[in-house]
């Protein structure tokens, strides 16, 4: 295990601890604050202002006064464009800090989100700068003597939800369509993990969003996050998260304002290896998918299907090499795996790993938890996993990957669809015609072929089935926080209708 | 601060950058004045580029030939410059050929491309002045509306097409049978372009911006008149990290270097942006040579019509910046002036009033709205028309002389009591030169405004719903303009019906005129769903 490792980066100053309101940073209404600990030593990092449903209530009515009142929605989209490029310059700028703040409060490896997670959320970014003024309604072709257009409108005022596992990129990929829209929004971050929302909040601010546009309540979901998804004059609620808060989430919605919802919830997402593959790349791209951001990955490929053939070589050469994944301190150069993000998730996995063993599953590698302190846990890895073991059929959330063996196309496809989620699906193979029939038979969101996490901007993606409903990127990530109007009018003496 | 900025923006966004700069007051001399043109203000900006741009290097001629771009307040020259020929057109194609089958541009990701085009509008924001006041010099146009309507379009346009790169979008089809398909938007390779010289930068914009957009490489040849400012954002281009060979200026005539480029056999994609002649030329030479597709965007006389309804002041402002924006070098310059007969002699008073009213002068002072026709060619046949209306009996409400006793300026000129068939409402005359035309119903100035060949433009100004309803649908144009003109945002289509031209450009229609549609069609086995 790679050692608490402080000396190539330096561990920046906490500067902003407090809800983010208005243009402002303020002090929660009841004056509480909750600790935020660093997952890598279980100490506290610094105490954060814990908003709960009045802090919602003022966010949301600055949310409201920008949006009805404010210049946001009024001004063209190629100047919201020019904003949003801006605040993406200054995400640059602060590459180091954002990684870094993350590497503490959620235990992700600071390479990956200096060279990886920042970037992609600042190409995400741009690529909605670039979206604002492409948000083009259609003129219709009516049966009658009529005349008619959509008009695509912001839907309002936004509340983001975001998890603790991606938390600066999930602001970025919350933030950025609602932006373009010409939304107004309150975001509520992970109570794990709420410091780079509020410097990015503070960037978004220098760049020239105005104050009420984006407005961060830190705290925690029964809390905070109820007062958003139930509140009145929050007109679309966007959550990321487990199955379970979403439903819950959708129940309030439902029981409030009919607020729109969109849900990007669990996953238990298959990888399907057939025989004809190069087995080292099968290999690797199983321990990217499976293992990837210490399995807190919602499209983490946590069942690894493997085609008889080359089962066992596959099991003798994954074994070996998952053995070579350095676990340690996310900030030392070696480390590919850091703590998982705080002691209740810890131990949530490692109950898994014991379900895995109880219920007649042959433990390969892995299994323990590793070091001193910190909430680190060895890459693990199960075989002769049946489907209705628990850890072929819940989602962990860790690095414990199920490897199970098949015969046929037919036999992967049905088990693989054979789960209540539907997140993402890989598939390896070197034939056309599998990959073609795979990757059309699979019940999810996004299918990777011959590789795997390979998310774009430009590439929607978002679940099937229990992991929810509604796109995250490309255009249709932008469409959700479009409401549609039809304009319609008679019209006299067309030349042609 | 941030609120500051916002309602800035706010104010100035509900008019159309071109003509925000119209109408400004000022106390220097009109064109009814008798005061004479002083000397020649010295332009903020050195001529540093006047080579032709091939594979990134700026190169002679071939022939080592240059010819003079000439300065329209004097007649003077500016600067030599390298004239391409055929054989520059071969080795600038050539160049763009390799660029686009073996380089780099085609193969990179769109986001890269798509920062490459960014940084070069921030270039260009950040060298505004300079370009401007070559824009400028070269064609004649008043300093300030360079710097304050065509380098802004212009930026905008490239920021558009930037954020259009990663975005260009195929189908998955549903087919009847078993089959996958999908539709691969590939660039079309060599793209030739031919700009004119009214809007040099803007022409520029509109056809570079969605070539590169879409992963294309070039060849663009400038008009002779204005070849400068091509030459110098193109460096800029580079700076900003544009693989050599993408984008080829040759710098030219339009017999020579300008029927090369359209007769060329590895060109695959032709633009072009001129006169209805010269455009049946370009066509007729891609016809004879492979075939290339051909976007033109072509001549208009087009009509701007006031209803009765119409607040008649500003009716009368806007009709006059539709026309002589630009000294009335504008494609789709309303020339045709269509007023109700309730409104009409109340409407030609005050046209006349405001063409008075018109601030002519070197384009390099404050405040001046007019500056000279681009050479001397322009200059000739635009007071020929004056002529022609005259003679025809049409009205010389004022204007009609040329401006001043040097340079190629001509007095705002307005004439009422236009009929349809005088010349003047028949030809586009690309100047100064308003025509008033009366009318009396809808029908019939429906009618009349499109018994015309060309088929660019329209502006409509009235406040009746059913009326502007009416008009949009029926009059036969690309663009129309409800109560207001001139608005060139870069998300708007704009081409000819007609004579005016094929295709669109700007917007997403532009991507079209550079995209290759490649259907591919696999066969599925034993596929969940079709």
């Amino acid at each position: 295990m790679a050692e608490i490792h402080n000396s190539s980066v330096k561990i920046p100053k906490i500067k902003f601890t407090k809800l983010f309101i208005n243009g402002e940073f303020v002090d929660s209404v009841s004056g509480k604050t909750f600790e935020t600990i660093d997952p890598r030593t279980e100490e506290k990092i610094a105490d954060i202002a814990e908003g709960d449903k009045d802090d919602v209530d003022l966010a949301v009515k600055a949310a409201r006064d920008a949006f009805d009142h404010g210049p946001w929605p009024r001004l063209s989209g190629s100047e919201r464009g020019r904003i949003i490029m801006k605040f993406v310059d200054l995400v640059e700028e602060h590459v180091d800090e954002i990684a870094a703040l993350d590497a503490i409060d959620a235990g992700k490896v600071f390479s990956h989100g200096k060279n990886r997670e920042v970037p992609y959320g600042a190409s995400v970014l741009r690529y909605y700068a670039g979206a604002a003024d492409k948000i083009h309604g259609n003129t219709l072709k009516l049966s009658n003597q009529l005349q008619g257009y959509t008009l695509y409108e912001p839907i309002g005022v936004v509340g983001h939800i975001i998890p603790w596992n991606f938390p600066s990129g999930m602001f970025f990929f919350k933030t950025g369509p609602a932006l373009a829209a010409g939304c107004t929004m309150v975001v509520k971050p992970a109570e794990q993990s709420p410091l780079s929302a509020l410097l990015c909040a503070h960037l978004a601010k220098l760049a020239g969003v105005p104050d009420g546009v984006i407005n961060v309540v830190t705290g925690y979901g029964p809390t905070a996050g109820a007062a958003i998804s139930s509140h009145m004059d929050i007109d679309s609620v966007s959550f990321t998260g487990s199955t379970e808060v979403g439903r819950l989430v959708m129940q309030a919605a439902a029981t409030s304002n009919l607020k729109s919802v969109s849900l990007e919830l669990g996953g238990k997402s298959p990888l399907i290896i057939f025989d004809d593959v190069d087995v080292d790349s099968a290999v690797n791209l199983a321990l990217m998918g499976g293992f990837a951001n210490k399995g807190e990955y919602c499209v983490c490929s946590s069942r690894i299907f493997v085609q008889e053939g080359i089962y066992d070589e596959f099991v003798t050469k994954i074994a070996r090499n998952s053995k070579g994944l350095t676990v340690g301190d996310p900030f030392h150069p070696a480390t590919v795996q850091g703590p998982q993000a705080d002691k209740a998730q810890y131990e949530k996995v490692l109950s898994y790993i014991e379900h895995g063993k109880r219920q007649g599953a042959t433990l390969l590698t892995g299994g323990n938890p590793c070091g001193e302190k910190g909430y680190y846990i060895e890459p693990t890895i199960f075989t002769d996993v049946k489907d209705d073991m628990l850890i072929a059929t819940d989602e962990i959330f860790g690095p414990v990957m199920c490897v199970i063996k098949f015969k046929t196309i037919e036999e992967a496809i049905a088990r693989a669809n054979s789960t209540r989620y539907g997140l993402a699906a890989g598939i390896a193979t070197k034939d056309l015609n599998i990959a073609n029939t795979v990757s059309r038979s699979i019940r999810a969101g996004i299918i990777w072929i011959n590789c795997y996490l390979a998310f774009d901007a430009d590439s929607p993606y978002g679940g099937y089935k229990m992991s929810g409903f509604g796109r995250e990127f490309g255009m249709d990530g932008l469409y959700k926080y479009l409401q549609v109007k039809s304009v319609v009018t008679p019209v006299h003496n067309s030349p042609w209708l | 601060m941030a609120a500051r900025r916002m309602s800035s923006l706010l104010s100035s966004s509900y008019a159309s950058p071109l003509l925000r700069s119209l109408g400004r007051g000022s106390s220097i001399s009109r064109f009814s004045t008798a005061a004479a043109l002083e000397e020649p203000i010295t332009p903020p900006v050195k001529v540093e580029y006047t080579k032709l741009l091939i594979n990134g290097q700026f190169v002679d001629a071939a022939s080592g030939k240059t010819f003079p771009t000439l300065d329209p307040r004097t007649g003077q020259l500016i600067a030599n410059v390298a004239e391409g020929d055929i054989e520059d057109v071969n080795r600038a194609v050539s160049a763009a050929r390799k660029a686009f089958d073996e380089g780099p541009w085609p193969r990179m990701t769109a986001y890269e491309r798509s920062r490459i085009l960014l940084r070069f509008a921030d270039l260009v924001e950040q060298h505004a002045d300079e370009i401007a006041a070559l824009e400028a010099w070269d064609n004649g146009k008043p300093y300030e509306q360079a710097t304050s309507d065509e380098i802004p379009l212009f930026i905008r346009l490239f920021r558009y097409y930037a954020g259009w790169a990663d975005k260009i979008h195929g189908l998955t089809i549903q087919a009847d049978g078993p089959h996958h398909v999908e539709t691969l938007h590939e660039p079309i390779g060599v793209a030739g372009q031919i700009i004119p010289w009214n809007f040099p930068l803007l022409m520029y914009s509109w056809k570079v911006g969605p070539a590169l957009a879409c992963g294309n490489t070039v060849v663009l040849k400038t008009a002779e008149q204005t070849p400068l400012s091509a030459l110098y954002v193109s460096k800029l281009f580079h700076e900003a990290g544009l693989p050599p060979g993408v984008l080829n200026i040759v710098s030219g005539y339009g017999p020579s270097a300008g029927a090369a480029l359209a007769s060329h056999m590895d060109v695959d994609k032709l633009a072009f942006t001129g006169s209805t002649e010269t455009g049946k030329i370009v066509l007729g030479l891609a016809a004879k040579s492979n075939l290339k597709p051909v976007t033109l965007e072509l001549g208009g006389k087009s009509p701007f019509i006031v209803c009765e309804d119409a607040n008649v002041d500003e009716a009368v402002d806007l009709a006059h910046a539709a026309l002589f924006y630009n000294q009335g070098q504008c494609c789709c310059a309303g020339s045709r002036t269509f007023v109700h007969e309730r409104i009409y002699d109340e409407f030609i008073e005050k046209a006349k009033a405001r063409a008075l009213k018109r601030v002519v002068g070197d384009p390099f002072r404050k405040g001046v709205e007019q500056g000279p026709q681009v050479d001397s060619e322009q200059f000739d046949k635009i007071l020929k028309y004056i002529r022609s209306g005259v003679d025809s009996g049409a009205t010389l409400e004022t204007g009609g002389q040329r401006f001043g006793s040097n340079g190629y300026y001509i007095q705002p000129t307005v004439f009422s009591n236009v009929q349809d068939d005088m010349l003047i409402a028949k030809d586009e005359i690309f100047g100064p030169v308003q025509s008033i035309l009366k009318f009396k119903d809808t029908d019939e100035v429906i009618r009349r405004a499109n018994a015309s060949p060309f088929g660019l433009a329209a502006g409509v100004f009235t406040q009746n719903l059913d009326t502007a309803n009416r008009m949009t649908r029926a009059l036969k144009a690309g663009t129309v303009w409800v109560n207001c003109f001139d608005v060139f945002d870069a998300a708007i289509p704009f081409g000819g019906y007609k004579m005016s031209g094929h295709g669109r450009e700007k917007g997403i229609y532009s991507l079209q005129n550079y995209l290759q549609i490649k259907a591919v069609v696999t066969r599925l086995k034993n596929p969940a769903w079709l």
